[in-house]
């Protein structure tokens, strides 16, 4: 049997969404990110934003993020994405604003415009990839990385009398009265794929309403930076982040 | 028929100036000495009227990065601060230049280094006019002398930042910012519509169309071919700023033997020291630089060539000077004088300056 006929648009079970365009990525195979800019294109497409939606990227691995999904971006500096989105929402009340953010930028540069965006219940969404690492740069302890974790900068696996905890900044944010939606989720099986969507979708969905912050952080994986395949990396996760970074709503009104 | 003419601080001026223009954000912090503006703007409450959106922020750092997302969305954007807020902003600063973002900033200088003073003070010329954040970049920088121009410099200040993409300063200091004069404000402008702003500025983000690819504000490229590119447009939009947009006013120079060059509050006290000069049959005249950047080098070399020797006035150790030493290229001597630490020269200090290393 020739394969053209059985690629065909009648047998169409899946394609990419149409808002991710046909740049490379230049993540890391295994790499949670991907999964994340999938989900994002798929929920804007679903809300019929794409018009409306303005995205902020962070530095950091996602600093490319805007050549991947066809919306207006905006490239933040360091840590100061919500910064960015809080002018661009209530200048712009009306459309959908969200910012990309990993650990580094969101969790130890940027953590007073975090935490001070959250605070004010700006109307945003802020997805938060928390791989316990700095990737881009080259695998460097970041605020997130786990008691004994190695990284280049902790090579002897983090000492927290001596670098500190892990800050489980999503906590903090949880309390604040301005955040309507403080989640954790993750995307390595296809069950949280489809539960880390939902969330984004009411994260975006809230930032129309008007409800105040929500933030979705993503427990990911970086096997780069981890030194591990992917498939040791989402077993790793699930045995070493999970307990600290526990999956699920730590506020939903 | 009445003018509608007002006494008011340079700082309120500023914010009813920015009212008036139809800005479409404010972001700020408080530091002394120009939290009048934020207040101003809290006490007039715009978002009522015009729609203005003013917001304090929770640091200078923040406030600059609002303005970033503003100006990205091709809205009013603005913020003020002081000499040390000011410093924090530099990153911020660096990124609208890089990203060609068009904004506007009032630097309402004290004092430094450091915590310093609250005084008035002009030690940040270099800072603003040399690029005080990383990368070869310029701001357009008005420096206002009085109350009229603060009012009138937010409107010039957000043309040429739009006309040219690139952030604008406007740099005044604790004496401008503080005292009270009469002003004539400018006449409301409504707030552009969002269609007028998606016409005037094509590259803002607000929003995909159809019509359109994505609109992206970045001021990265890894390909340093490409980022060479980048900073060639730069520099050249910088060397038509430098042909076309220089500003600065003479008094009394057409018969003068001798040059005060000052800006800001600087050039007002010159204006006394002049008079008191020619009180005294010293034929003094006064260059007054508006556009700090673009520099007015060229008026000043032509001057070289007509007087015996320049004063430049400044309240720091010197550092437009070296500029004026640049123009003047050897032709006649340039020397300079200048209070420090918030101390604010006197017109008879400026004139026995005058005399002691200039006429001799």
């Amino acid at each position: 049997m020739d394969i053209s006929s059985i690629v065909s648009p009648e047998n169409l079970v899946y394609a990419k969404p149409e808002i991710m365009n046909d740049n490379h990525m230049h993540y890391c195979p295994g790499c949670s990110h991907g999964v994340v800019h999938k989900i994002i294109a798929e929920v804007i497409k679903e809300l019929d934003l794409q018009e409306k939606t303005i995205g902020i990227a962070p530095v950091g691995c996602a600093v490319f993020a805007y050549k991947y999904l066809d919306i207006d971006w905006q490239e933040a500096a360091h840590g100061r994405a919500p910064a960015l989105a809080t002018a661009v929402k209530r200048l712009n009340p009306d459309k959908m604003v969200f910012t990309y953010q990993g650990d580094g930028d969101l969790a130890a540069i940027g953590t007073a415009e975090t935490i001070h965006a959250a605070n004010r219940g700006e109307n945003i969404a802020i997805v938060f990839i928390n791989n316990g690492i700095y990737g881009m740069t080259g695998g460097q302890m970041a605020p997130t990385t786990l008691s004994k974790m190695v990284t280049s900068t902790s090579p002897d696996g983090r000492d927290v009398q001596m670098m500190g905890n892990p800050l489980k900044i999503l906590d903090l944010l949880a309390l604040l009265d301005g955040v309507c939606l403080a989640t954790r989720v993750s995307v390595h099986t296809a069950a949280a794929v489809k539960k880390a969507r939902r969330m984004v979708k009411q994260a975006f969905e809230n930032a129309m309403a008007g409800k105040g912050t929500s933030i979705v952080e993503v427990v990911s994986t970086c096997n780069s930076g981890w030194k591990m395949t992917p498939a040791d990396a989402n077993n790793w996760m699930v045995e070493n982040m999970f307990p600290v970074f526990p999956i699920g709503d730590l506020k939903n009104i | 028929m009445t003018e509608d003419v007002t006494l008011m601080k340079g700082n309120e001026a500023v914010a009813y100036a920015a009212i008036r223009y139809g800005v479409d954000g404010y972001f700020g912090y408080p530091i002394t000495p120009q939290s009048e503006i934020i207040e101003t703007l809290m006490e007039a409450a715009p978002w009522k009227t015009t729609g203005m959106v003013v917001l304090q922020a929770e640091s200078e750092v923040a406030a600059i990065n609002m303005v970033y997302g503003g100006a990205a969305c091709g809205k009013y954007s603005m913020t003020s601060s002081s000499s040390p807020g000011i410093s924090l902003k530099q990153e911020g600063i660096s990124y609208l230049a890089g990203a060609e973002l068009p904004c506007l900033i009032v630097n309402v200088q004290r004092g430094g280094p450091g915590l310093g003073t609250i005084q008035p003070s002009q030690s940040d010329y270099f800072q603003t006019v040399k690029g005080g954040g990383h990368g070869d970049y310029r701001l357009i920088t008005l420096a206002p002398n009085s109350v009229q121009e603060m009012a009138d410099f937010v409107s010039l200040g957000f043309d040429l930042a739009f006309k040219y993409r690139n952030p604008a300063m406007i740099l005044t200091d604790g004496v401008i910012g503080q005292m009270m004069e009469k002003v004539k404000l400018p006449e409301y402008q409504r707030r552009r519509t969002e269609q007028e702003i998606r016409e005037q500025c094509p590259w803002a983000t607000l929003g995909k169309t159809k019509e359109r690819g994505p609109n992206i504000i970045t001021s990265l490229e890894l390909d340093a071919a490409l980022m060479e590119k980048n900073n060639e447009r730069f520099q050249a939009k910088y060397r038509v700023i430098e042909q076309e947009e220089v500003r600065y006013q003479e008094i009394e120079c057409e018969d003068a033997d001798y040059l005060l060059v000052a800006f800001g509050s600087a050039a007002r006290i010159c204006q006394k020291a002049k008079d008191l000069a020619r009180e005294e049959g010293i034929k003094v005249g006064l260059l007054r630089p508006i556009t700090l950047w673009p520099f007015p080098g060229k008026i000043l070399n032509e001057y070289a060539g007509k007087v015996k020797g320049m004063l430049t006035v400044e309240l720091n150790a010197g550092q437009m000077v070296e500029d004026v030493r640049l123009a003047v290229n050897g032709k006649v001597p340039v020397e300079h004088y200048g209070r420090l630490g918030g101390i604010v020269p006197t017109p008879d200090g400026v004139l026995d300056a005058l005399k002691e290393k200039i006429v001799k």
